[in-house]
């Protein structure tokens, strides 16, 4: 699909990953396995609050009990001394003057076992003050809503606004008039919905062995998607100079944007520092979903304009997403990204960012865009119906395509959203017959993507082989992808190369690993530092030639003469050049450092099947295909691994997944058993077809693909379940008792 | 002169100005001209933003060069999962 | 407080140990033994990170104490390929990138290796149900399935 006029050798071949047999053995070293001499094992104390004053914290009695090494509250960091944009991370990280969610940390302690840290634990004594909570991102907006800082008045709201409040921030985008697009309108539908706060479900719970010693200087082992970014927050939020401290990162069991924060490895740092020995931390199950960083809930308003004959007119849109204790949600990204699929005149989406009793938020997979297009997609689907067109039809109508200016601002150049409705066109899915209780739903869905700060080596060995060492951590098979991109600019075997990820000391800083960033950027920095890695060949080659340096070609993994007048020498190939490194002025190595941009966006189509239980409000999950477009798939398996995945997320979050709350703030489900994650047995195969529609800012065309695979999913499930339950859904996620009451009200009503 | 792009809401602190003309050759200069001339968009500028130039983004590039011929749009600060 | 001596077989091997009586098969393998293939993501039972064979049966490590190892038969993933040679399993995971960030691996290799020793033809939905105790969020399951499917089919041929 696409075209693209370069022919590839090993980019786009299906090699087994450099890293695989130590994971399918067990002796992968991820976040919790490492172990250092004389180590203490660190925990937490938790709020059992949604909202308190911590009015006092007594730890003496903890502290003297014997096997206890070290004791750290709010207290033990030093705010005066961390930066301003840290502030919030710090009292995350330990509580201040107030506890503003369940699980919000307030002591810890470093004991010689797990049994005398526990026991510690129960000495501490805190005298809270509780106060009144909110959990609910509506309630939460309510003029009379408890406050939980005194100090935050909405930002980028004009006029000023003269009192506090919950909304921390106000985002409006849009072009055209959308009053003189509604005028033209022949069928307006709004409605309003709800989505659910998910957690992104990572397996491996977050996890780090600290190592402080005497003299001020410090390493840290953990599993993170950017030890550099944890490297530079820890030392902020020690008061460390940034080459003090040493972050490596382990092998990462999951992260989809859920670990590009701190949260024990300060912690850690600190009773490591007071102990003076290594301390390790291991967070709960239960910790992760307390106390980690789950992503919004939302409430959400969306109106759309068309034509009877389905060209869109004007679209509407108003986001509020609970941002968690200190409204950090992704509410802007949700309101760029929500119209972002279609050629619009007039678009206006207005958001804003809610803080309420709850953990605080980070990302996770295409921030904020899942819910928007929730919300969006389904009036979608609920149009074309109304106008009596087919769903991908309507789609292709009014997509977006390269000049068309986007709903966020920018106008876009190559993209490929047409091309991945034509493709679900054209897939035997879309036309397959359905069954009594059964319905199909279509969505479409985009994401941003982005490059970032990246600096990579390149080291050419005497034997022709190649290390290649990046700084961003191998989340879901990168390390193959950065290793043919290499095979591929070079020319050499993609067995001959080995990629390792480096601490924070043997590079340059590198970004955290966005699920999307990864292959784009280190890639592009590699693709840079094979060139350069080239060029000095090409010198080499020359001189042992005694030819100038314009006079010598690379081509196929060899150097050769330029040309007839540039004399006759037999190629050079890779490996002679090598082995010479020491006579012709020592080691070769490429290098790169850039802040990467020319990201390319990304569009995909979804498509899904399902049939409603009329009895209990189940959904089954019958058939499912994912479209998108990868620009260039450097290791389509991992491509095609990326878009399952993305959608089995999506999955979960339209059917199951849910923060549940408590009258009294406190989460009711903090375990797997009961926040229902995917299991293999509730899913069919997931189909996927990748759409290459070249990334002009890549040298391969590469786009991101790790992140618009979740943004589809919902809308397309609701939009099947709506069609087989015979009534529109608009809140997630589809229980079976959502479901069958929303099919109870509608036969009532 | 290159024509720059506020999102809605930043408008809003630049006296309402959709559209702003400044005299900058590259990004550095850009953010710059804008925190003088419009002090309301300061604190959003010291933040962190994204600029897009023809529809690709940049973060913290102050050396890209932009022209008149450039589209260029001033957008929330672009991050991932 | 005061430990348990616990005499038990892993991997072929005897093995001896000291643990608490609360402490469980997990922390022992993992903390004391240094077996860190087994894995904890939830410590309840409810994603099978930490699945072992326990006398031929599949169950969670962590579900189970450590002092309850005396005198039995424990497998791990650290038992599952013979010297330089890969179970096929192993190698039919690596072969369809059934992993991407791979903390569930070892526990899906485990269970699955259980189930194929039971029934060395199975059918998808039965595979899917076996493995609906093994938690799995990067892949959708969709190469693991796969991957399992052919270790079967090659494992009979071999048979
Ligand atoms: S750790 Fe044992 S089942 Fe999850
Ligand atoms: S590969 Fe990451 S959880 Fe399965």
């Amino acid at each position: 699909m696409g075209k693209q006029d370069r022919d590839f050798k090993a980019v786009g071949t299906r090699p087994l990953r450099p890293d695989g047999v130590e994971k399918v053995t067990g002796r992968a070293k991820f976040g919790a396995d490492l172990s250092a001499p004389g180590m203490l094992v660190g925990r937490f104390l938790r709020s059992p609050h949604a909202h308190a004053r911590i009015r006092s914290i007594d730890t003496s009695k903890a502290a003297a009990l014997p096997g206890v090494k070290a004791v750290v509250t709010g207290d033990s960091f030093d705010i005066t001394k961390v930066s301003s944009g840290n502030h919030d991370t710090l009292a995350n990280v330990m509580a201040r003057d107030k506890a503003l969610y369940e699980g919000h940390a307030v002591a810890a302690i470093a004991a010689i076992s797990v049994s005398i840290a526990r026991k510690a634990l129960k000495l501490i004594e805190v005298d809270y003050e509780v106060l009144p909570h909110v959990t609910d991102v509506d309630e939460a907006m309510a003029a009379d809503a408890p406050l939980l800082h005194e100090n935050m008045f909405t930002a980028n709201l004009t006029p000023k606004p003269t009192k506090p409040s919950n909304i921390a921030n106000f985002y409006e985008f849009g072009h055209g008039d959308i009053e003189a697009g509604f005028a033209k309108a022949d069928v307006i539908i709004e409605r309003s919905f709800k989505t659910a706060a998910t957690h992104q479900g990572y397996i491996e719970p977050h996890a780090c062995l600290a190592n402080m010693t005497q003299d001020g200087q410090g390493e840290l082992w953990c599993c993170t998607q950017g030890h550099f970014m944890v490297r530079n927050v820890c030392a902020d939020l020690m008061g460390m100079e940034i080459s003090k401290l040493r972050v490596t990162a382990s092998e990462i069991g999951g992260g989809f944007g859920g670990k590009t924060t701190v949260f024990i490895d300060p912690v850690a740092l600190m009773l490591s520092k007071l102990a003076g020995k290594p301390v390790k931390i291991v967070m709960s199950r239960e910790e992760v979903f307390k106390a980690s960083g789950p992503t919004s809930s939302t409430s959400m308003r969306i109106k759309i304009g068309a034509t009877n004959d389905g060209r869109l007119t004007a679209c509407e849109g108003e986001f509020n997403y609970q941002g968690g204790a200190y409204a950090d949600s992704p509410v802007q990204f949700g309101a760029m990204s929500a119209f972002a699929c279609y050629d619009l005149e007039h678009v206006k989406t207005v958001g804003y960012d809610v803080a309420a009793n709850r953990p605080k938020n980070v990302a996770y997979r295409a921030p904020g865009a899942p819910m928007a297009a929730f919300a969006v997609e389904s009036v979608m689907a609920e149009m074309a119906d109304r106008l009596g067109l087919d769903q991908l039809e309507f789609r292709l109508k009014n997509a977006a395509t390269e000049g068309t200016r986007s709903s966020y601002g920018p106008t876009y150049n190559s993209v490929g959203l047409t091309e991945t409705i034509k493709a679900a066109q054209s897939h035997d899915h879309y036309s397959a017959p359905l069954g009594a209780n059964q319905g199909r739903g279509i969505a479409s869905g985009f994401w941003f993507n982005f490059g970032g700060q990246t600096a990579v080596s390149l080291n050419v060995q005497e034997d022709g082989t190649v290390n290649v060492t990046v700084g961003t951590p191998d989340i879901g098979g990168s390390r193959a992808s950065m290793g043919l991109m290499v095979a591929e600019e070079l020319g050499i075997e993609y067995d001959n190369i080995r990629c390792i990820i480096a601490d924070t000391s043997s590079l340059g800083y590198n970004d955290v690993t966005d699920g999307s960033r990864t292959t784009f950027s280190s890639g592009l920095a590699l693709i840079n530092a094979a060139k350069d890695a080239k060029a000095k060949m090409c010198a080499r080659a020359a001189r042992i030639w005694d030819i100038p340096a314009e006079a010598v070609e690379w081509k196929d993994g060899c150097v050769q003469p330029a040309g007839a007048n540039a004399g006759e020498f037999e190629p050079m190939s890779f490996a002679e050049i090598a082995a010479n490194a020491d006579n012709t002025g020592g080691p070769i190595a490429g290098h790169h450092e850039i802040n990467a941009s020319g990201a390319g966006v990304s569009f995909g189509t979804h498509m899904v099947d399902v049939e409603v239980d009329p009895d209990t409000g189940y959904v089954k999950i019958l058939r499912y295909t994912v479209v998108q477009d990868a620009g260039k798939a450097v290791h389509p398996a991992y491509v095609e691994g990326q878009y399952q995945g993305g959608a089995v997320q999506g999955i979960g979050w339209a059917l199951n997944e849910e923060y549940i709350y408590g009258e009294d703030g406190r989460l009711q489900n903090a375990g797997f058993l009961d926040y229902r994650m995917p299991v293999a047995s509730d899913l069919p195969m997931i189909d996927t077809v990748i759409v290459e529609v070249p990334n002009p800012g890549h040298p391969y065309g590469v786009r991101g693909v790790g992140e618009t695979s979740i943004v589809p999913p919902m809308a397309a499930i609701a939009n099947a379940v709506s069609q087989a339950a015979g009534v529109r859904m608009t809140e997630l996620p589809m229980s079976p008792p959502r479901v069958l009451k929303a099919m109870d009200d509608a036969k009532g009503g | 002169m290159v024509k720059v792009m506020l999102w809605g809401s930043l408008a809003a602190l630049a006296e309402g100005k959709p559209e702003l003309e400044i005299e900058a050759k590259n990004i550095k200069q850009l953010l710059q001209r804008l925190a003088e001339d419009h002090p309301g968009l300061k604190p959003v500028l010291e933040k962190g933003v994204s600029v897009s130039i023809d529809g690709m983004m940049y973060n913290d590039a102050w050396f890209e060069e932009i022209s008149s011929e450039n589209e260029i749009c001033i957008l929330p600060r672009i991050e991932g999962g | 407080m005061t430990q348990t001596h616990v005499s038990t077989t892993i991997n072929g091997d005897k093995v001896e140990y000291l643990c608490e009586t609360d402490e469980t098969l997990l922390d022992v393998l993992r903390d004391t033994l240094s077996l860190t293939g087994s894995k904890e993501g939830c410590g309840s039972g409810d994603c099978g990170a930490c699945s072992v064979m326990l006398d031929g049966r599949l169950v969670c490590a962590c579900l189970v104490l450590g002092v309850e190892a005396q005198d039995r038969k424990i497998e791990t993933i650290e038992g599952m390929a013979s010297g330089d040679e890969l179970h096929p399993l192993q190698q039919k995971f690596l072969e369809h990138a059934a992993l991407q960030c791979g903390i569930c691996t070892p526990g899906f290799l485990v269970a699955a290796k259980a189930l194929l020793d039971e029934n060395p033809d199975p059918t998808e939905t039965e595979v899917r149900y076996w493995l609906a105790g093994n938690l799995c969020r990067c892949t959708g399951y969709d190469k693991i399935i796969r991957a399992v499917m052919d270790a079967a089919t090659e494992m009979r041929g071999q048979a």
